[in-house]
């Protein structure tokens, strides 16, 4: 049976790890090898990290680092942060990552997309959607780590995508962000009909309970979070954590969702 | 010697990280000089069938493959588009596969997965057909990580070794003499993947 997937997101800043609450407030967090070898030891499903300055401050993405963490990560990874053309992300591919994210090239320069699902593979081209409710209802997709607001209609945006031949789209709610309060489940509930790809939810993830009710809510899903991973109790207290085999198991039965089966 | 080719697709890196860390020697092999005091192979492989296709005829390392292959009969692993490439051919592109092992590969059928995403992706459990050595000292169901949309389908049923289902079956795991082929991601599936590794630097 293939079961939904819970996936660290780590966010790199000034060569470190850091957790942000609606995009804003960098935390500090650790070192980024050093979290990568300990969702090693837990053995995560998959780990996601992206780097929010790299298209911010319009510069390249930080190979070198992110060989290092490749070179570490025993699950599979996704990289995302500066990627503009297709001969970055197939640099960046050969590191030895499994999928290349990418967010503000996107609604950029949509075609990057088909550009490097054809040297790459379409199952390793994801899209991050950074959206944020908009006063009257609906929601407005940013760039540039919620910084620029676009005109772009996200319903449409996402058919684009496809199209496109994009593997994977993660929804990103930049309200929810570091909030820890549960996922905005009516975002998902709007967009999940649009989507035939993978889906991942990111943004809002406060306790296990939340990823719980995501999948009860939508079956095969990717329940990504920062917070949640990264912090440990009302304080916020730094301690880098991941469910147990058991519990992530235990998690998925009491969900009781139709998995994909014979 | 196990030797880890290199023809610009796959992840080169993550299988060398778990044979050193296993203590079995290993090398990677980029071009046809390097295939000395190899005596097992593995072919690794991401992307697109076309493009790992092409790439490994431009690498000018296939026809030293199919002697190793086919007539020295030395172990070789091909690895998700890398076991792709063992078959005639795919419905993912036109070019000409390896021819390795009897069977093609298709698409899966969007109608059988009923409301599940197309590529496959994620932890799904590999269910063993045919013992075999490659799985010793593997847990029950073992879980690996898939991500494709492809997959291999052997003409020869007494090739498939292991099944996964995804909507429907799929070939998984497939063996034929001494030329194997894994759909998922030994490399990508923490203590499974390792274990499997080891068996495949054992044999």
């Amino acid at each position: 049976m293939l079961a939904p997937r819970i996936i660290p997101c780590l966010l790199v800043h000034n060569k470190g790890l850091v957790k942000t609450v609606k995009f804003k407030d960098a935390k500090y967090v650790g070192d980024p090898i050093n979290a990568v070898k300990i969702f090693n030891e837990k053995e995560s499903d998959e780990l996601m990290v992206l780097d929010i300055d790299a298209t911010v401050q319009n510069r390249e993405p930080d190979y070198k680092m992110i060989e290092n963490l490749a070179t570490e990560c025993r699950m599979p990874l996704c990289y995302g942060g500066g990627i503009k053309t297709v001969e970055q992300a197939t640099r960046i591919f050969n590191l030895g990552v499994e999928k290349i994210a990418i967010s503000s090239a996107a609604v950029e320069n949509p075609k990057l997309l088909s550009d490097i699902a054809k040297e790459v593979g379409n199952q390793s081209v994801v899209v991050v959607i950074d959206v944020k409710k908009k006063m009257f209802g609906g929601y407005d997709v940013y760039t540039h780590n919620g910084t620029k607001k676009t005109k772009i209609d996200l319903e449409k945006f996402i058919s684009e995508l496809q199209s496109l031949g994009v593997g994977e789209i993660v929804m990103n709610s930049i309200d929810n962000d570091g909030i820890m309060n549960g996922y905005d489940l009516s975002l998902i509930e709007k967009i999940k009909p649009l989507i035939e790809v993978p889906m991942t939810v990111l943004g809002g993830a406060g306790s296990l309970n939340d990823i719980k009710t995501l999948i009860e809510k939508f079956g095969i899903i990717g329940c990504a979070s920062g917070s949640l991973f990264v912090f440990k109790g009302k304080y916020r207290a730094v301690l880098i954590n991941y469910p147990k085999s058991l519990e992530k198991q235990q998690l998925i039965k009491d969900s009781k969702v139709e998995v994909i089966n014979v | 010697m196990i030797g880890i080719i290199d023809y610009g697709v796959g992840n080169i890196k993550a299988f060398s990280n778990i044979y050193q860390n296993l203590n079995i020697p290993f090398k990677v092999v980029k071009n046809i000089d390097d295939f000395e005091n190899v005596s097992k192979l593995i072919l690794p492989g991401v992307g697109s069938f076309d493009h790992a296709m092409t790439s490994l005829q431009s690498s000018g390392m296939k026809e030293k493959l199919d002697e190793l292959v086919l007539a020295k009969k030395l172990p070789i692993i091909g690895i998700c588009v890398g076991m792709q490439m063992l078959a005639k051919s795919s419905e993912e592109g036109v070019s000409d596969g390896l021819s390795w092992i009897d069977g093609v590969v298709k698409k899966f059928d969007k109608s059988k997965i009923k409301n599940g995403p197309l590529p496959h992706m994620g932890w799904n459990t590999l269910n063993i057909e045919k013992q075999n050595t490659i799985f010793d000292n593997l847990e029950e169901n073992p879980r690996y990580y898939f991500l494709h949309s492809y997959y291999f389908e052997c003409n020869n049923k007494e090739d498939v070794i292991a099944t996964a289902t995804y909507g429907e079956k799929f070939h998984c795991m497939i063996n034929h003499e001494n030329i194997y082929g894994i759909q998922c991601h030994p490399e990508k599936s923490h203590h499974n993947g390792i274990q499997l590794l080891k068996n495949f630097g054992e044999l």
